[in-house]
């Protein structure tokens, strides 16, 4: 008796955090009618937003991989003093709270900030808000894959006559592929649905700064429909995210060098 | 043949590594594990950097002034696990170190059929066959092999040991080999050097290793005695081996070739006079040396060297140059291929 009571509990709490996480996506489609929200989409309030966030990620995803990846390398073949504080700190931006990220940004950049530029509510701007609050989830994936390539396949390219940077591209980069491209795509998702430091740091001007979160914003304030259309938008592209991800990290299961990220769909 | 000299010291953990070796044809370093037999290794590759010297004959890799880096200096390391690239293919592996050669190499590995084939489809001697054509394709001045045979189970073993070293005798490269076991070390090099907590204790054949040890620490690493000579006759389940100083002996393991006669020191006994008991081999000859190890005594009659306790070897009055019998039983042996 007893144990059908918990079981009858546990199968309750499974179907309720079930219907939780579920539902409210689901009512975002459920709520319009698919035509009607496909016909929200040529909005220009929509185009413009989709415009600025496939620019300002493309540009924030190239600097996040062309500065990131040599850091995480260097984290993770270097042990020196301060390591794991240095570590730390590039994990911080991940827990800190976005606005508080963006008001970090203004202190740095702002006109009267320490470095005084007028980078603040510009499109660059966009791109400094997304790369801050986003490459440290790359670089974290980064540093672990880096970590799990055998250090003597290395010395065997060293001793084979390849240089440091013949090394790192032959041999540590093919072998760290799958967890670099894991932490990309963490990184990608995060950075498309920044908000808070973006509002803080660049302001919400529809065409230049107003990335997609923050049309949805906007358009709450005047029209549901296109609120909730540009939300399906951002669901799709999320759920195509995660299942490519899903995907990189399958194919590879032996060469796999990340932890965890995503229970594996088999 | 070129000459490898080498003439370092590296601090590790906990202790300094000690080392001054020329390595003209092929030297093994044998000890036990800790001992510093891979940081050897490194520091010839460049993937450490001791402080003193280390040249290819003329060519200077390390001095006060000079450090090449691993990719200027002409050497093909084996790992111990071998370190092939899982994402490459054996022949894009092999290609690696250098393009001119691939082909002939795959060729003389008999590796061509799995030029396609991935490492972790291959099995450990193939592996290593991998890994040495991998080392030679970019055309060393020396051959460094880092447990070469670790890696294997006791059944390939024999068989990849033969094959090593029919390559290392075809390969005409100075060679550096480490392995924590002597009788591989015996097998494959001419000189062997004992090295303990980085410091190379001892350094000679493998036969006077075994007869003459330096210390209780070297006479209880080295172990056995390892006779080589050629299979004449197989009858009755006895293999009769023509030793290469000529004797005969006999064992019971089966085999066919070259091979080389183990029998460990405490397993043969020594007599003044030919004993008459179940021993089958029987190896009169001049005392050529008396080591005392501890308690014990290392005799060495003709190829063969025995241990006997001190008191034994004083109630029979041995003296270097004194004629014995040295005996042991065909059970006690083992045979090992080798090549010719």
């Amino acid at each position: 008796m007893r144990r059908l009571l918990l079981g009858t509990a546990v199968a309750a709490a499974a179907t309720a955090a079930l219907a939780f996480l579920v539902l409210p996506v689901a009512a975002i489609f459920l709520r319009v009618p698919p035509g009607k929200l496909i016909h929200q989409l040529s909005s220009p309030l929509v185009t413009d937003a989709l415009i600025v966030s496939i620019k300002t990620s493309a540009i924030a995803q190239a600097l996040i991989l062309l500065f990131g990846t040599p850091l995480a390398y260097v984290l993770a073949t270097r042990r020196f003093r301060g390591h794991s504080l240095l570590v730390t700190l590039v994990e911080l931006p991940l827990v800190l709270p976005p606005a508080v990220a963006g008001l970090g940004l203004l202190a740095l950049f702002g006109r009267s900030g320490l470095l005084g530029t007028s980078i603040p509510f510009t499109q660059t701007a966009v791109v400094l808000a997304v790369a801050f609050v986003a490459s440290p989830l790359y670089i974290r994936q980064a540093i672990a894959a880096f970590e799990a390539v055998d250090p003597n396949l290395v010395a065997a390219s060293r001793t084979l006559g390849a240089g440091p940077v013949r090394t790192f591209f032959r041999v540590v980069l093919p072998l760290s592929r799958g967890g670099l491209a894991a932490g990309e795509a963490l990184a990608f998702a995060r950075g498309l649905g920044e908000f808070g430091a973006t509002i803080m740091f660049a302001g919400s001007l529809q065409g230049v700064t107003q990335t997609l979160p923050l049309a949805v914003y906007q358009a709450f304030a005047i029209n549901l429909d296109t609120a909730l259309a540009i939300g399906a938008l951002l669901v799709v592209v999320s759920a195509v995210l995660l299942v490519v991800l899903k995907l990189v990290l399958s194919w590879q299961p032996s060469r796999r060098t990340s932890s965890f990220l995503f229970a594996r769909s088999t | 043949m070129a000459t490898l000299s080498a003439d370092f010291e590296l601090p590790l953990r906990s202790f300094d590594l000690r080392l001054a070796l020329d390595v003209e044809r092929t030297v093994a370093l044998v000890g036990p594990s800790g001992a510093g037999k891979s940081s050897v290794l490194r520091a010839i590759a460049g993937l450490v950097r001791p402080s003193g010297r280390i040249a290819l004959d003329g060519e200077v890799w390390l001095d006060e002034s000079t450090f090449r880096l691993p990719e200027d200096r002409r050497v093909g390391l084996v790992f111990q696990e071998y370190a092939l690239f899982p994402h490459l293919t054996v022949e894009r592996n092999v290609a690696f170190g250098g393009k001119a050669r691939v082909g002939e190499l795959l060729e003389r590995f008999r590796i061509s059929h799995l030029a396609h084939a991935r490492p972790g489809e291959l099995s450990g001697g193939e592996r290593q066959r991998v890994a040495l054509a991998r080392a030679l394709a970019r055309d060393p001045g020396v051959l460094l092999l880092d447990e070469p045979l670790s890696a294997l189970d006791a059944h390939t073993k024999d068989t990849v040991r033969l094959e090593l070293q029919e390559l290392l005798q075809s390969f005409d490269l100075p060679t550096l080999i480490v392995t924590h076991d002597y009788e591989d070390a015996a097998a494959l090099a001419g000189t062997v050097g004992v090295l303990v907590e980085g410091e190379l204790r001892q350094l000679g054949s493998p036969a006077d290793l075994v007869s003459q040890p330096s210390d209780p620490f070297v006479a209880s690493f080295t172990g056995a005695n390892l006779l080589r000579g050629h299979v004449t006759s197989v009858e009755d389940g006895l293999t009769g081996v023509r030793l290469d100083t000529g004797e005969i002996v006999y064992s019971t393991d089966p085999a066919l070739g070259e091979v080389g006669v183990v029998v460990y020191p405490w397993d043969v006994s020594i007599g003044r006079v030919h004993a008459d008991d179940s021993a089958l081999n029987l190896i009169h000859g001049e005392i050529g040396s008396l080591s005392r190890v501890g308690n014990r005594v290392r005799v060495r009659v003709g190829p063969v060297t025995a241990e006997v306790t001190t008191a034994s070897a004083e109630r029979l009055e041995l003296a270097q140059g004194g004629v014995a019998v040295a005996s042991f039983k065909a059970t006690g042996t083992r045979l090992v291929p080798l090549a010719g």
